[in-house]
């Protein structure tokens, strides 16, 4: 991991027009992902997470302030930024295969076909996804398409994994095999990863830095560093530092749930 | 329905059909009616082996069979990419679904008249009908399933790569190509009910101008074998249909009923 900033949100606003006028959903958010990093951001639910999410995706500019890769401005979704939506898209018209060589045979991926044919197998072994392969995705349960989705992004060599809520759906079991999943494609790709989430205990378990955002509009309520080495296991949960950091953290977090209640509540007409 | 045994599977379809045919038997001898009113299914097939037999019959079927599928056709090549204008452009929907709405609701019956008038009594003005009937039933099937599709396909698309050329070809096709086929299924049902109205305009031939054909001269078992046989080719049309959705469509989560 080296300190190279590679995602870098400088001041960075937005607002919505709505139809009782301007609905400021980021304010004045500043923070970098540094070069082989996994930054989580977590926040109360509706605060504005999707929306920084969407800027660095591409789908969104900023009202004011810029968020750069690299150094240079986003101009738009690209492969370089593989993102995996919060409701999986993944194509149910393609089956498994053809779901992941999807973005291996657009234009801006171009390989052979031999090659393309090499990618699917590696990532339909890697994410066990092999016996399915002529599946269609009505036939997978929630997991192997949270597992699909995750291929198909990895499959056109993204440096960076920008995830929405990616296991919100999942059942426990499901969500920690997908967790562990993760780090282990992770640790052998080397990509910078920026996660939404609203389980403290995953933005721990998974992350190298913790950015907790307040109620809406989102601000950097603070960064926490989470100081556990690569490659981690599931037994970091039952370390006494790790118990200490998540209850520390969860004050932190619950605070902000409850200034969003209020918020919810004021704005309802009583 | 699934039944492991074919010859039951075999016995339920035809139930119905049998039951049907039985009351109908009954009601001929029942005495409730004239019987001069209601002929026997017997009058009706042995009607229909004459006309097989001396070739009238198929040539009528294939007439309004051809003008159905001409009137479905061109229906359908201008449906789609006007159902999908308006289901993909909301904004375009806002005030083109009124207009749509107004003429869908006009029965195509009461067009006749101008029709006559622009189009002449010929073939030209029954594929007109059809087609005006084709055309607005198709493209409320197309708009509802096009402004149906979630954006986040193309989101994703989007996000390995895809440019606008590839979204539409790889993404908004397979997308669409089940509503077409929805659409082309309700047109074919339309189009058949339409078909005798279309006939109306002085037609020598078809099934249609059978039908009246036969009211003139008060040949019962005539209409009836008509209209028998306009609900068997239509039934056959959809079922093929629905084979070809079954056969292409078996990503969707549901065929379409
Ligand atoms: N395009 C938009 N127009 C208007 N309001 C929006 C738009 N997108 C999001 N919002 C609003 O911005 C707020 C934050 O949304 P989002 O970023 O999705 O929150 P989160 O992902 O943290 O739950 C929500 O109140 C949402 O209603
Ligand atoms: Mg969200």
């Amino acid at each position: 991991m080296s300190t190279r900033d590679r995602i870098v949100f400088d001041h960075v606003s937005v607002g919505f027009p709505t139809p009782s006028g301007l609905l400021p959903v980021v304010e004045d958010v500043c923070f970098s992902v540094r070069d082989g990093e996994f930054v989580s951001l977590v926040g109360p639910s509706g605060c504005g997470k999707t929306t920084m999410l969407n800027i660095v995706a591409g789908f969104l500019k900023p009202s004011s302030g810029s968020v750069t890769l690299d150094g240079a401005a986003i101009a738009g979704p690209g492969p370089d930024r593989g993102v995996i939506f919060q409701e999986y898209g993944v194509f149910p018209w393609l089956t498994v295969e053809n779901n992941i060589g999807f973005g291996l045979s657009l234009r801006a991926n171009q390989r052979s076909k031999e090659e393309r044919a090499e990618v699917c197998e590696r990532y339909m072994k890697l994410m066990g996804l092999h016996e399915f392969r002529r599946a269609y995705p009505k036939t997978l349960s929630g997991g192997m398409r949270q597992r699909l989705a995750l291929a198909r992004a990895y499959a056109v060599a993204p440096q960076f994994l920008l995830m929405d809520e990616p296991f919100g759906a999942l059942d426990a079991q499901t969500r920690t095999a997908m967790q562990d999943l993760l780090l282990e494609v992770l640790q052998k790709e080397g990509k910078t990863a920026m996660l939404i989430t609203h389980s403290v205990e995953e933005a721990i378990y998974l992350s190298s830095r913790v950015v907790v955002v307040t109620a809406r509009p989102s601000r950097v309520r603070c960064i926490v560093d989470v100081p556990f080495p690569y490659p981690r296991t599931q037994s970091l949960h039952e370390q006494a530092e790790f118990i200490e950091l998540r209850s520390t953290m969860r004050d932190l977090v619950m605070r902000e749930y409850a200034a969003q209640e209020q918020q919810a509540r004021d704005a309802a007409p009583s | 329905m699934t039944d492991a045994n074919p010859l039951r599977r075999a016995a339920l379809l035809a139930l119905p059909w049998i039951c049907v045919v039985l009351a109908w038997t009954l009601l001929h001898y029942s005495g409730l009616v004239n019987p001069v009113l209601v002929p026997t299914p017997a009058q009706v097939a042995r009607r229909f082996w004459e006309l097989m037999s001396n070739g009238k019959l198929p040539i009528d079927m294939l007439i309004s069979a051809r003008r159905v599928l001409i009137g479905v056709v061109l229906g359908t090549l201008l449906a789609v990419p006007t159902g999908f204008v308006l289901g993909w452009y909301k904004n375009v929907h806002g005030f083109a679904d009124p207009l749509v709405n107004f003429f869908r609701a006009l029965p195509p019956i009461a067009l006749i008249p101008l029709v006559v008038v622009y189009f002449g009594i010929g073939e030209a003005a029954k594929v007109v009908i059809l087609f005006y009937a084709a055309f607005f039933s198709g493209v409320i099937v197309m708009y509802e399933g096009i402004s149906q599709i979630s954006p986040i396909f193309i989101r994703v698309a989007r996000t390995l790569g895809a440019t606008d050329g590839e979204i539409f070809r790889r993404v908004i096709v397979p997308l669409s190509l089940p509503h077409i086929l929805t659409a082309v299924r309700v047109e074919l049902g339309v189009v058949w009910a339409t078909l005798v109205a279309s006939e109306l305009i002085a037609a020598q031939n078809g099934l249609g101008a059978m039908i009246q054909n036969a009211s003139s001269f008060f040949q019962l078992d005539l209409i009836y074998l008509g209209i028998i046989c306009i609900g068997l080719i239509a039934l056959g049309m959809d079922l093929l249909l629905r084979k070809i959705s079954q056969r292409f469509l078996n990503w969707q989560d549901r065929i379409s009923a």
